[in-house]
Parts: structure tokens; sequence; C-alpha cells
């Protein structure tokens, strides 16, 4: 098996995996970095939403040949103290029911707020309609986006 | 309220290396619920959920006995008990519990009875400590323990003393279990009606492991099963040449008409699952939606051998009508799509076995494998893992026992994983149902009531008992089983979930009929139950006060301009709730704008987490009655992934109103109540918006046959 050197949350590492293997895997099986979530696969809910070099992508379909040289974070690493904006917005809005796509959503989110740090609630929605939440705690998701965008 | 023990009843304490001390509890004598406002006797109790553990500094920590999947019972329950011992909620750390029968009962998430099976043990358990530590501070202090008080964690008396929890906890602990304790009066609650943030949000937001199958273990290898592709077949032959030649992949084995790919990791499974050459051949016969509907639509017109009720003399009343109004509604078989798709790890060795996963019954899943196993429940440790999703789904055992069957058979610690493909296409199903109702009208009055139900693989899919029986003198109620070889399982609120639609789409079809405001018309047949004299299974009282509450504060009647309203009401799970649908026309298309939810639970546990759950209950429903669409084909589901089967999505949310009626009588349960009733309260705001009515899930599609929209 080929081997990869990865950047994920500016530590560096070397992994033996297919060319073929999502990174999803690679981040949750070999590097033991669980809190990116597997939910169908396809790229259609969101729940493995990572950065690559700063910007939201599927890691389910993206594959570890094609992340070389390029920088990974995932929600281990989007804050050093697990306090970014989003994180504290998300706890102060009791957002979660069963929390599964949430580092997803929030990963997503951030991407958003990079790109676009005043969204308005059209755009909120527009840009969050890839992720599902499965108990759809869609509207206080949606809030706290905001209050993270207001601070 | 005071409460006393049976002598049977035994009081675990273990002192603990460190100092602290484990109030353990354990009532042995039989639990009976009781009639509502009945007092609780610990004498009537099989056992008592909960235990704490109080260290030398006054930390607690509350063991949190239920599997959490999304309802918040990993907070609340524990609130509970801290608000009866009477601690400070900052200085409680929350544990999640194993499967423990000799200590917990009902490690359950099913039902929405984790609060209100609970509540009474839950209370006492903290009310029981709380006095153990009050006897023991009055006992060093040689005074009475009625002459001392307690907030927060320090106890005082008349002179003055105070002294902490942490301080007094070893002496408590050797103590007699006292044979009173003294609950304390709804009105003083402190924690309680005290919105109080989720204890794993913290870990959630950061992406630390919580879930089944963020599961890892030394040595354990990755487990994808290829499972047959339609319902019905048989595995027949099977090559895994290729599969083998895929790196990763260690070995297959067949069980049953299935073959498991165990590897180094999920990937190298799920291409080792893509790799397998397997031959089917029929079992039983693969079946169709088309065949479902046309057995379900015969039921509807076939009287049932026996009524599930049958009240007065419905066909003379039927003979003698003004006008008779029948309404037929048709509802899919639907997948429950829990985010975190089934997975379960499982080492089995010769003396025993290690489970570790998300799963709503881990009790009945520890007895069906040490069944499968031939092994004592002793002998098998469950752990409980946080849930993504369950929706009745992880109420059935099919991947824990897949995951015990391929570890016995490898010898090898496995954690056993569906694709979402697998989940979809090889899983469990909400059963197909149709309903036909009928009403007899008279001088403008509804002289008799007749619902035939019918779906797959129930016994029953009415509620025979529930509204609107009482109300109408001349009622009768059957039900008739569809057998299908498509495996089936509860699913959110289960039977009700459709059958509340259609039962209130079709009242509000009979008010329209009859010119009578939909609202008006409800109460008024709530009032007629009430002055019956007749049997039946919910309050009417709360019946009509949750209607009230909603149509007041949707301001009924008079809707903004282009907003359109719907109405709707439902007793699901020992818990009221009315609802009021705002549909607007944006180019002509009906959109969910708001939904206003008015709920009686009884006292409000946590309301933050209370009106999320209530929330996602009315989202989730507004989302399967519009969008969820699901058949079969020669035993194959039309979907097998998200980009076929729709879900609802942020932009599709409506906004909703949550309003709780004010009670202090105990808590009912809210994971599933607010579902029930709001494929109705849309499709009536539907109706008004475009004067197309709906028979049908998924609306979306019913609406593009019916021309509903221009």
């Amino acid at each position: 098996m080929p081997k990869y050197k990865l950047t994920v949350n500016k530590k560096k590492y070397e992994v033996e995996a297919d060319a073929d293997t999502p990174v999803l895997w690679v981040l949750r099986d070999h590097l033991d970095l669980v809190g990116t979530k597997y939910g169908c696969g396809v790229a259609q809910c969101g729940a493995c939403t990572i950065h690559l070099d700063g910007k939201a992508a599927r890691a389910c379909v993206t594959t570890v040949a094609a992340v070389r040289n390029r920088s990974i974070t995932t929600i281990e690493g989007l804050s050093e103290q697990g306090d970014h904006p989003l994180q504290q917005a998300w706890v102060a809005h009791d957002v979660p029911q069963c929390g599964y796509c949430q580092a997803g959503q929030i990963m997503n989110a951030a991407a958003l707020l990079t790109a676009n740090p005043k969204p308005t609630e059209a755009e909120i929605e527009a840009a969050m309609r890839g992720n599902i939440c499965r108990c759809a705690t869609y509207n206080r998701i949606k809030e706290a986006i905001q209050t993270a965008a207001n601070q | 309220m005071k409460t006393s023990y049976n002598r049977r009843s035994f009081f675990k304490v273990t002192a603990l290396a460190g100092g602290g001390v484990l109030l353990g509890f354990n009532w042995l004598a039989a639990q009976s619920m009781g009639a509502p406002g009945s007092k609780a006797r610990l004498g009537e109790m099989t056992a008592l959920n909960g235990f704490i553990q109080i260290d030398v500094t006054g930390l607690v920590t509350i063991m949190s006995p239920n599997p959490e999947i999304g309802q918040n019972v990993k907070t609340s329950m524990p609130m509970i008990v801290a608000e009866e011992l009477d601690v400070a909620w900052k200085n409680v750390v929350v544990k999640q519990a194993p499967l423990n029968t000799q200590v917990f009962t009902r490690q359950v998430a099913g039902g929405s009875q984790s609060l209100r099976q609970s509540w009474k043990t839950l209370r006492l358990a903290g009310a029981t400590a709380r006095q153990m530590l009050i006897n023991a501070a009055a006992q060093k202090w040689q005074v009475a323990p009625a002459e001392c008080t307690v907030s927060e964690g320090i106890i005082r008396n008349a002179k003055g003393q105070q002294m902490t929890y942490g301080e007094i906890v070893g002496d408590a602990a050797k103590l007699e279990v006292p044979k009173e304790v003294q609950l304390k009066a709804p009105k003083d609650f402190k924690i309680i009606g005290k919105d109080t943030k989720n204890v794993d949000t913290g870990d959630i937001v950061r992406g630390k492991p919580l879930y089944g199958i963020d599961v890892k273990k030394p040595g354990m290898l990755y487990a994808v099963v290829l499972r047959p592709p339609a319902f019905g077949l048989k595995l027949d032959t099977f090559d895994d040449t290729a599969t083998r030649k895929v790196s990763g992949v260690r070995q297959t084995v067949r069980f049953g008409d299935k073959i498991a790919v165990l590897a180094d990791t999920t990937w190298a499974a799920i291409k080792g699952q893509k790799a397998l050459k397997a031959q089917w051949k029929e079992g039983t016969k693969p079946e169709s939606t088309a065949d479902h509907d046309a057995k379900m639509l015969a039921f509807l017109d076939t009287p049932a051998a026996q009524p599930k009720r049958s009240d007065g003399d419905v066909k003379t009343a039927f003979a003698s009508a003004d006008k008779i109004v029948e309404k037929t509604y048709e509802g899919p078989f639907l997948p429950h799509s829990c985010l975190e798709p089934m997975n379960y790890f499982a080492h089995v060795r010769a003396d025993g076995a290690e489970l570790i996963g998300s799963c709503q019954t881990p009790e009945r899943a520890r007895k069906l494998a040490a069944d499968l196993l031939g092994m004592k429940e002793n002998q098998i440790s469950v752990e409980i893992s946080r849930m993504g999703g369950g929706f009745g789904r992880r109420l059935m055992h099919d991947y824990v026992l897949e995951a015990v069957e391929v570890s016995k058979l490898s010898g090898k610690p496995i954690k056993l994983a569906f694709t979402r493909e697998d989940e979809m296409t090889a899983g469990l199903y909400r059963p197909a149902s149709k309903y036909k109702f009928r009403v007899a009208i008279k001088d403008k009055q509804v002289t008799a009531y007749h619902l035939t139900g019918t779906g797959a693989n129930g016994q029953n899919f009415t509620r025979e008992n529930t509204f609107p029986a009482g109300a109408i003198a001349n009622y009768l109620v059957e039900s008739h089983n569809l057998e299908s070889n498509i495996t089936t399982a509860p699913w959110r609120a289960p039977i009700t979930n459709f059958l509340a639609f259609a039962e209130q789409a079709f009242l509000d079809e009979v008010a329209q009929e009859l010119g009578t405001d939909p609202v008006k018309f409800r109460i008024d047949l709530f009032e007629k139950a009430k002055a019956s004299g007749a049997k039946f299974e919910y309050e009417v009282d709360k019946s009509i006060g949750v209607i009230k509450l909603a149509a007041e504060k949707a301001n009924w009647g008079s809707p903004k301009a282009g907003v359109y309203q719907g109405f709707s009401t439902y007793y699901s799970h020992n818990t009221y709730v009315a609802e009021v649908a705002e549909v607007v026309l944006v180019n002509n298309q009906p959109v969910v704008q708001k939904v206003i939810c008015a709920i009686d639970c009884g006292i409000v546990v946590n309301p933050v987490s209370a009106i999320n759950q209530s929330e996602g209950g009315v989202i989730d429903g507004v989302g399967h009655a519009l969008f969820g669409d699901f058949s079969f084909e020669a035993g194959k589901p039309s979907a097998n992934n998200f980009n076929g089967y729709r879900l609802i999505r942020m932009p599709e949310a409506p906004q909703v109103e949550i309003h709780f009626v004010p009670s202090l009588n105990d808590p009912t349960g809210l994971g599933e109540p607010t579902l029930p009733p709001v494929g109705a309260a849309v499709a009536n705001a539907i109706f008004a918006a475009t004067g197309k009515r709906l028979y049908k899930f998924p609306f979306v599609k019913e609406m593009a046959i019916q021309g509903a929209t221009q």
C-alpha cells in the first residue's frame, strides 16, 4: 500500500492506505480522530465535513491521494481550546439533540463564516443545505451561527 | 409527600477508596405505576434507578441509567436526583451507567417513558441520600434531624453550625437507611424547571468519542456485511476471490444468508463487501408496493373477525344518515435514517462476551446475545454508548446479534458497521399503513364513526380507546394485519405517526362538511365524550386545555394576510399536544412557515431541552409528511441513500413556537408526542391555502399528482 504524508490540525502524519481511501476513514480508523462522522458516504449529509486549506469539504468523497500537500482541519483542531465562537454558540444555544451531525454542521458553518463573516439568514440556509440534522435542530443551528457571526 | 420503605427493600452503601461513598439503590419489591395522582410507595416498586457518589470535597457523581438517543435523559434524569439530594448542579458530574440490572431497572430508551416511569424512583434516590446525610450531621451535633435544614449540599442547625455533604458523607454511609423520607414540594424545586445545559455538548462540539461508531479496541477488526439485495431472497453461493485481494481484508465469514467481510479498516471492509460475488435464490416471494396496496385496500372493505372496539349501533346509524363522509389515507414504509448507521462492537470469548454500542434496549440485547451464544447473561458485559439517533430503529437487535455471531465465528473482537446503503436497503422500516374513515351525519350531527385500519406486520394499527372514543355513541374500530416479508420496526410514535395525520385530516373535512369551525368542532366532541359516561383513555380537560392554548397563541381564525392556518390535536405517549400550522404561498407553492404547538406534559423538568425535543418532533413530522417517499419493487427498496430519499433540510424547516401548559403534575414524555399531529396541521393548512385535500404521504408527490398547486 502506498504511503501518504498528511497535515492534520497542524500535525504531520504518515499513513499507509490505498489511494482511493476516503480521508474520512483515514481520520477515523488510521489516526483515531473520530470527531468526523460517517453518515452517507456520498456527500449528501455533511456529517463528515472537514476543512481543506480552510474550505469545507466532504471527507467521505475526498480521497487520501487528493489531499497531499494540503492542510486538513477537523473538528478536533478547529480551535486549540475548543472555544471557537461557533463551539461557544453551540453550547450557549444548547443546540444538540443526539449530536451526531453537529461536528459537521460546525465545520460547515465555520467555513461559511470565514468566507462570509456576516451572512444573511438566506445565506446561512443556502450554505447549510447540505448538512442533514435528523433530529431537526435546524433552527437552533441557525441561531447559533447568527450568534457567532455577531461576536 | 412522605414515602415509606418496604422491609424487604435494601440499600447498599459501599465505602470507596479515597474516602468517598457510594449510595446504591436496589429495591426488590414489585413496582406498580398506580393510577395518576396515587401516592408513591416504595413497597410497590421493583427497583430504584440511580446511584450517587459523593466525594470528600462535596463533588457529586450521578450515574445516568438510561440510553441517550438525543432525548436528553443523560441531563434530565440526574437533574431529578440532584434536586432531591439538594446539591448545586455545578457540583454534579454525570456519568453514563453500563447495563446493570442489579442496580437499575428499565434501562430503555423508548415510548417516551424515561422520565414518566422513573420520576418517583429518581426523586427517592436523591431524597433518601439527603436524609442520611442530615441524620449523620444531626448525630454529630447531637441535635434532632428535624432541627437541621439543608441547601445546596450544606447542612445547618439551629445553633448556626454548618457542615458540607463531603464532610459528613463517610458517617452517613454507616447509618441505617431511613424508613421514611420527605420529598420536596414541587414549588420548592431549584433545579427541576430551570434551563440546564446538555451535559455532553462540550464533548459533542469538540469531536470527542461518544458514539458506538467511535469504539475502537485492541486487535479489533472492522466488519461490513453483504445481505440479500431484495426482501425474499436467500444466499445460494458466493465467491470471495476478489474480496480476498482487497488490501486490508482479513477474512470472510458466512452466517445464514449473509457474508461478513473482516478487515483492518472500515474502508477495506466496504471495498471487500462490494467485491463479493453472490448468487441469490428466492426464499419467499418478493413483494412490491403495488401488491401491498391492493391487499391493504381490500382489507379496508372487509369486516374484521373481531372489532377492536364497538359501541352502540353503527349499522343503523349509517342506514339512517343524511350524509356519509368516507375518506381513505395511505402511508408508505419509511426508513428510520438515524444519522449514525447501525454498528456494534462485540468480543465473544470462550468464557463470556463484551458488548459495546448504541442500543435503545441493552438488557434485551444481552438476553438475546446470551441465547445465541448459549451463555448466561452474567457472562456478558454491556456498555451503553450515546446514540446518533434511535427513532425506534435501535429498539431492534438484528445488528447486535450480527456482531455477536460474526465475533463468535471469527473468534475476533469486531465492530460491525452498516453502510448507509445497507441501512436503507436491508434494514427495517416503519410499516406501511392505510386507513378508511367513515362518519354518518344526521341533523347536522355526527351520529356514527367507523375506522378500519391496516398495515404491515402489526396486530393493531388503530388506537381504539383514544379520541374520538366516547365522543360518538355509535363507534366501530377494526384492524387488519398485512403479513409481509419486509422487515418492520417501531418508528418514532409507532402507528400514531400516520394514524394521527389521517384522523385529524379527516375530522377537518367533517368539520368543513358540517360548516363548523375545526377548533370548535373538536372541543364540542371532547365535551360530548365527557358527558357520555363512556370509558376511554384520555383526559378531556387536558385535551381541551392544549386546544385552547394553541388556538390562542396562534390567533386561530385571524391569521395575518396571506397566511393560511390548519389545526390538529393528538394525545400520544401520555402527553397532550395541539398544533396550528401556518402556510404561505410562494410562487403559488404552499410553504410551511410556522407551527405553533401547545403541550401538556406535566411538569417540565428541563425547559431548554424540552423545547428542543418538541421542536425537533414537529420538524421531523413536517419533513416526513412532505418528503417521505419510499416503496418496493420485487422486494427491492426504491432508494439506497439520501440522494434518492429526501429528508427535510434547513431551508425547509419551519419556525416552531412551543407553549407548555403550566403544570406541577408528574412529568410525561416528549420524545414522540409532538410528531403525530403535525402532518394533519400542515395538510389542513395546505387545504386552506389551495382548496386541495391531501390523503397520502409524501405531500410533495400528492400535490404534484393532484395539481394542488398552480
